[in-house]
């Protein structure tokens, strides 16, 4: 088993592990033979043009693909060690631990407590003292505390747009996942709060697994610790070009494809 | 596990509750044919639909001149309700400022809401008097036509209007950038590309108007003598069927649920034509 | 360039179109205005709260009739609200795009085009005599569930496809089951719109004749069981127009159903505009 040593910790290297693994929808092939390790405590960066996939390979990760009708996996994705896709796998436990953020942030219309409460109560806690501490934990975790909290009986959708995208990270984290999938996190977010979210991510990537899937490819060089390059066949499936550590795609990129892309000649 | 349990009941239980729409038709379906087949066993279709004497006392069941008074009072509400609804509905898609639209959608709202016994109150009251003025009691297909109108005037209306919003804004732009006046553009363009769905609003308002029972009963006079003109007093199919069906016994009460499975025919021919017509609206405008 | 001709038809049709809006509105006028004139000076409180004295004398007040409407729309809403609501989260959240699915919404779009008096035979050969529960309230409301049904199923159904998807994800995404989800943020979300869609049945109930004329019986005394025979204010102003001659009384019968009818419009698109801003401001 390959180990990485990134952020000051040994990390095992294949946390993640895709094997031949192909996706559908109805008959159209949207992934093909995608065969990648995702190294644990550590951010990777999904990279590629439009229409590659990299949202589809996201998705299968906590299986929220399972929601689209006519959908076909073939393969395997093993989190630590095993296969997510199993009958017996419950796709609700998966999904707790497999935590998601989305491209526009997507806070319920309730108060910013109840929001972060919300997973937590869903999993059975009930007590109001747990539930304040669970909120108080995450909101600082998320580095949302100082600014809401003295407003935590307030709509969260009276954020701003910035805000309500680490309050959902924030409500990611309330239930203690171990691995944060993040699809393009920031597309919606102006510079500054960007730059915030990042930050937290660094921040966060010591005690979680971070897979971000981004079209901004600064973005990528900026977070990640590997990066993996996907592409369209001409058949438009989406396949894996090339993936390593991001200061060696960034630098000194193997696959002429990924070259190309990364210096922005095609994308 | 119980929250997987919950899952499992819940998903099982709007499952069922999914159903009951189907459930209950079936119901009806089966319900009035079951009582109405005796009647039509005993009297002959031909004889039941064909008849002209409707005479329980002496066991004559023919409905012909309901079929009549029904399809009468139809097409004479059509006549003045679809050019005033199709009129109303291009002033609300495309001619009418915002501030007038805000006025005249509530009201034709409103004219949905509007209970039928007030409208055959109103009839009764306002129109009977004044129709009588022309010949005969007032109580006339003329008279129970005028009210129809102005209750399926809002179908018309809104389906019509739906239709019309639904064109894309790039067909307006085009004719109006021939130089076309805003009436060649609604007449050129817009109603032909729109008619589809028109079609479906007159088509539905026609089940309406066939299906409308209380006012008519108070305003058409509800009499079994086969009309002879608009000023004749006459009776609808719904009509013969709630003045009847509460003192009905045997073969009586079996020819007013026949009665019934008539009228679930009239309905369910225009159902089908007005779903005909909202598709053939739906794709042209996906070709477009 | 326009010749004279096509600027005069565009005039003619222009007046045509206009006309067509001032009539219908001048309809409404007309018909609102008449009732309440005509109906206004004979509500009064003695009116609101005496019973009519019934048979063929118009005397009395409405009483009765309000609290037989009352209890018809109160069995009604308990069985079709979870009834409707149950059917359109199945439709919304869980059928499939498949031949079932297909069959489920051509029935509902079918029982919505029949008219009320086939549902009255209906409930008269099911309710009235098959489980005898005779000329009743209870009869009267069964039938007027299936009447609503379909308007609830599809009104609700509107409010809950209303909800923005991104929720449902994220919820999902937290590790909720299926009906957690529905049940802790759909459904909440969706509230305004199915209160809307519960009054728009509401204000359908009131309205309503034909079907509770064959399946309630029309008594006019003050209801004291389910069991028993009611008339409703709609029922009340037919009884009053076609078998007494106190057309005062049910001109200001149909006056109360006016105001109550435009009260609830008032409401419903209150609630629809409410129920808009507020999923505006999510998105």
């Amino acid at each position: 088993m390959t180990e990485y040593n990134l952020n000051g910790q040994t990390c095992r290297g294949d946390k993640i592990k895709a094997k031949n693994l192909n996706f559908y929808y109805g008959s159209f092939q949207a992934l093909r033979d995608i065969n990648l390790d995702i190294p644990g405590c550590a951010i990777t960066a999904i990279i590629g043009p439009s229409g590659c996939g990299k949202s589809s390979f996201l998705r299968l990760l906590n299986r929220m693909n399972d929601l689209i009708y006519g959908s076909r996996i073939e393969g395997t994705i093993e989190l630590d060690g095993k296969n997510i896709f199993d009958k017996e796998v419950d796709v609700v436990d998966l999904r707790k631990n497999v935590g998601m953020v989305f491209q526009k942030p997507n806070p319920f219309p309730i108060s910013i407590f109840d929001n972060i409460a919300f997973g937590p109560k869903q999993h059975g806690k009930k007590s109001k003292i747990e539930l304040e501490e669970i909120v108080e934990n995450s909101l600082k975790k998320a580095a949302l505390w100082d600014e809401v909290k003295d407003k935590l009986g307030q709509s969260a959708l009276a954020l701003s747009g910035g805000q309500q995208q680490r309050l959902c990270i924030a409500r990611v984290l309330s239930v203690e996942p171990q691995v944060i999938l993040m699809d393009e996190p920031c597309s919606a977010l102006d510079p500054m709060a960007t730059l915030k979210i990042e930050d937290l991510m660094r921040t966060l990537a010591k005690n979680y697994t971070i897979i971000i899937v981004t079209h901004n490819m600064q973005q990528a060089a900026r977070v990640s610790d590997t990066t993996a390059f996907f592409m369209m066949e001409p058949d438009r499936a989406g396949s894996l070009v090339e993936y390593g550590l991001t200061s060696e795609i960034f630098t000194n990129p193997k696959d002429k494809r990924t070259e190309d892309y990364i210096t922005g000649r095609f994308g | 596990m119980t929250r997987y349990f919950t899952d499992k009941l819940a998903k099982y239980i709007v499952f069922i509750s999914g159903f009951t729409a189907v459930v209950i038709l079936l119901l009806i379906a089966l319900f009035i044919l079951r009582e109405g087949l005796p009647a039509f066993s005993e009297i002959g279709v031909f004889d039941f639909i064909f008849g002209n004497v409707w005479r329980p006392g002496i066991d004559q069941y023919g409905i012909l001149s309901m079929i009549v008074g029904s399809i009468a009072v139809t097409i004479v509400s059509m006549i003045m309700a679809v050019p005033l609804g199709i009129a109303c509905a291009i002033l609300l898609a495309e001619v009418a400022p915002s501030k007038v639209r805000n006025i005249l959608r509530p009201a034709v709202e409103l004219l949905v809401g509007i209970p039928s016994v007030v409208y055959g109150l109103v009839g009764l009251v306002l129109l009977v008097p004044i129709v009588s003025n022309i010949g005969g009691s007032g109580f006339s297909i003329l008279t129970a036509s005028i009210v129809l109108m102005v209750m399926v005037l809002p179908t018309i209306i809104s389906i019509s209007e739906d239709s019309i919003r639904a064109i894309p804004a790039s067909y307006r732009e085009g004719a109006l950038a021939l130089g076309a006046t805003k009436w060649q553009t609604i007449k050129g363009v817009i109603l032909p590309a729109a008619k589809s769905g028109i079609g479906a609003g007159v088509v539905l308002g026609m089940g309406r108007a066939i299906g409308e029972t209380m006012a008519m009963i108070m305003v058409i006079g509800n009499s079994i003598a086969f009309p002879n003109s608009l000023l004749d007093a006459a009776r609808t199919l719904t009509g013969n069927i709630a003045l009847e069906i509460n003192y009905a016994t045997g073969t009586h009460e079996s020819a007013l649920f026949a009665t019934g499975v008539v009228l679930f025919v009239f309905i369910l021919l225009l159902n089908s034509v007005a779903t005909v017509f909202l598709k053939r609206g739906s794709n042209a405008q996906r070709l477009g | 360039m326009l010749n004279v001709s096509a600027k005069q038809t565009q005039k003619l049709a222009m007046a045509g179109i206009w006309g067509g809006g001032v009539i219908t509105l001048l309809l409404l006028i007309v018909i609102i205005g008449y009732v309440l004139l005509q109906g206004l000076p004979g509500i009064n409180w003695e009116f609101l709260t005496t019973n009519p004295k019934g048979g063929l004398s118009g005397e009395g007040g409405i009483l009765s009739t309000v609290v037989s409407t009352l209890y018809l729309i109160g069995i009604t809403l308990v069985l079709l609200v979870p009834i409707g609501i149950g059917s359109a989260v199945y439709l919304s959240e869980y059928a499939p795009n498949n031949r079932l699915t297909r069959i489920i919404r051509y029935g509902i779009e079918t029982l919505a085009g029949i008219p009320s008096i086939i549902f009255g035979l209906f409930g008269y050969a099911l309710f009235v005599t098959v489980l005898s529960f005779n000329f009743s309230i209870l009869s009267g409301a069964l039938t007027l569930v299936c009447l609503l049904l379909p308007t609830m199923i599809t009104t609700t159904e509107e409010a809950l496809k209303a909800v923005s998807y991104s929720y449902r994800e994220a919820a999902l995404a937290l590790g909720t089951t299926k009906w957690q989800m529905i049940s802790r943020i759909v459904l909440p979300s969706a509230i305004p719109g199915i209160v809307t869609a519960v009054i728009l049945c509401i204000g359908r109930a009131i309205g309503e004749t034909a079907c509770l004329y064959v399946t309630m019986g029309g008594s006019a005394a003050m209801p004291s069981s389910l069991l028993e025979g009611g008339r409703t204010l709609s029922l009340h102003v037919f009884y009053l127009a076609m078998e007494t001659n106190a057309m005062d009384k049910a001109m200001a019968t149909a006056a109360v159903l006016i105001i109550i009818i435009i009260l609830i419009n008032a409401l419903t698109n209150l609630l629809a505009g409410r129920f808009q801003k507020r999923l505006k401001g999510i998105s």
